[in-house]
């Protein structure tokens, strides 16, 4: 009983939960609301005078990509240049009490991941940094206008300094697999606590059988759309046959 | 309405789709011809990823063309001979355009290559299409020609190994068929078209068979040959979206249907000017996209 509350006393802890452990990707899916919230358990039990800020940071499975890049040539807009990044994560918002340049200095913030821009994408090797840079900037761009990359420097709500709560939204085209939320307490400009919950996106019930059907049984799966489309045609002339 | 696409990974408007279905099935019931045309490009510009709508397209040409087979097998208007030539030819004709399908894509040159086809196909076939109607309904004079059109095509006749083909009346080399089939079966693959609308003028023109024939025997091709498509698919980039298909589907075959009631109501040569003005509009938005600035510069492909 005693041990927590001596730990407890040198620094503060995070009691952090989510609104879903799981989400289920099912016929309906737009995409997802999830509440990220928890309390700052304070040694002593009382909130320090100056005001503290958190950042939520939500992640979806890291996946090797190909970037494209179109260039015009002989007049025609074609795919004339590409790089590879071999750690792009397919989902990544984060929500903080108030701009992360304000909270951390580049530093730091560089080393918690903290920020679009702060993402490590381990571009393959080889190319020009320039290059490199400018297949990362476009690729930011291209996802934070899918959102799929979000930043939102006034998501996070903290009330009496203990409670603290963010909304993020995830878009429906996000791809399945195990998703990390993690909170950070900042404090003075330092992380003075972090923790993390795993949160699982699946496809379920017919989404995800047709998925697995397509990928382990290929050449069932295309038997079943040929005749899938078959009996509807077949069944649509014979409808209108008899109606008119 | 909105409903998630398993392989596409997405929601769409399920409504916006049937209706996407209905409006290219009105088409193929009016004209006889697949559709592939319009459901692929539509697609991709809702944002449907470029494979799974070449793909998915596919799968609903083979049921569009049901009802038209049905009619036409029970009319008699298929040469079952011919058109087995041509689904021979247009099976090869499909892996192979897989196999290429697969190399430009994995160079990044696969939406190019879909656009610029696109462009010299509908534009080709639109052009003419156009100019044909425009002459029979009057509206442009020419002369006529000094000598009637020779029933036979000097390159066609001049092809070894001659078949007898009952149901047309034709005795011609088979290599033209198959030839014709390879080549619609490569367009199917490349651009999820059943090519209706290219076997169509080139069995008249190039093969010679009676006009009454054709629309069933292309209409079996291209039921036989988008079927292989939708399994060299579902085998080789896995990109089949079976709902998406089926939503097609639905609006699709209703379409069919009106389309085949409304085309009795109009004439003939009006419908090929309109179906003529479709093809070069659609021909018409996929050049200007070839020169105008992209929307998106980068692209994002998965390893």
């Amino acid at each position: 009983m005693l041990a927590p509350v001596l730990i407890a006393a040198e620094k503060p802890v995070l009691v952090p939960d989510v609104s879903a452990r799981q989400v289920q990707i099912r016929y309906s899916f737009t995409g997802a609301q999830l509440l990220l919230f928890g309390a700052v358990v304070y040694p002593g039990g009382r909130p320090p005078d100056r005001q503290v800020d958190i950042a939520v940071v939500l992640r979806g499975p890291v996946q090797p990509i190909l970037v494209r890049e179109k260039q015009k040539i002989a007049g025609i807009w074609m795919n004339a240049d590409s790089n590879r990044f071999r750690s792009a994560p397919s989902f990544y918002a984060v929500a903080s009490s108030r701009p992360i340049s304000e909270l951390l200095d580049e530093r730091t913030a560089a080393i918690y991941e903290l920020g679009v821009h702060n993402l490590q994408l381990s571009p393959g090797g080889g190319a020009l940094p320039e290059k490199e840079r400018r297949f990362e900037a476009g690729l930011l761009d291209l996802r934070e206008r899918r959102n799929l990359y979000q930043e939102n420097p006034a998501g996070v709500e903290i009330n009496g300094g203990v409670l603290y709560r963010a909304v993020i939204t995830i878009p429906s085209q996000v791809p399945v697999g195990t998703y990390t939320a993690e909170t950070f307490l900042i404090d003075r400009h330092k992380v003075i606590a972090a923790a993390t919950r795993d949160i699982q996106i699946n496809k379920s019930g017919f989404e995800r059988y047709v998925a697995l059907a397509a990928r382990r049984h290929r050449f069932l799966y295309g038997l079943t759309s040929v005749l899938l489309s078959l009996g509807l045609g077949w069944a649509a002339a014979a409808a209108f046959r008899r109606q008119f | 309405m909105d409903i998630y696409l398993p392989i596409a990974g997405q929601s769409v408007n399920a409504l916006f789709i049937v209706a996407l279905g209905f409006l290219v099935g009105l088409l193929s019931g009016m004209f006889g011809v697949g559709g592939g045309f319009l459901t692929t490009p539509l697609l991709i510009f809702y944002g449907i990823p470029p494979t799974v709508a070449v793909a998915s397209a596919a799968t609903q040409i083979t049921g569009a063309s049901v009802s038209g087979v049905m009619v036409h097998m029970r009319r008699g208007g298929v040469d079952l001979k011919m058109g087995g030539v041509m689904i021979a030819g247009g099976f090869l004709g499909s892996f192979v355009g897989a196999a290429l399908f697969r190399v430009l894509q994995s160079t990044g040159q696969i939406d190019v290559a879909i656009g610029l086809l696109y462009v010299l196909i509908l534009g080709w076939i639109g052009g003419l299409m156009l100019l044909d109607s425009l002459k029979s309904l009057g509206y442009l004079k020419v002369a006529a020609p000094d000598q009637p059109r020779p029933r036979h095509n000097r390159w066609v006749a001049s092809l070894p190994l001659r078949w007898r083909f009952h149901g047309s009346g034709l005795y011609i080399s088979p290599i033209a068929p198959f030839a014709l089939g390879f080549l619609a079966g490569t367009l199917t693959v490349f651009l999820g078209i059943g090519g209706g609308f290219i076997l169509v003028p080139a069995m008249i023109y190039i093969l010679g068979m009676p006009a009454r024939i054709v629309i069933g025997t292309s209409l079996v091709m291209i039921l036989a040959v988008s079927a292989a498509t939708t399994m060299v698919h579902a085998i080789t980039t896995r990109a089949v979206d079976v709902v998406l298909a089926a939503l097609l589907l639905v609006g699709g075959v209703i379409g069919a249907q009106y389309g085949a009631l409304l085309a009795l109501r109009v004439k003939p040569d009006m419908l090929r000017l309109a179906l003529a003005i479709i093809i070069l509009l659609v021909g018409l938005r996929m050049f200007l996209g070839l020169f105008w600035h992209p929307d998106e510069i980068f692209s994002v492909e998965y390893l």
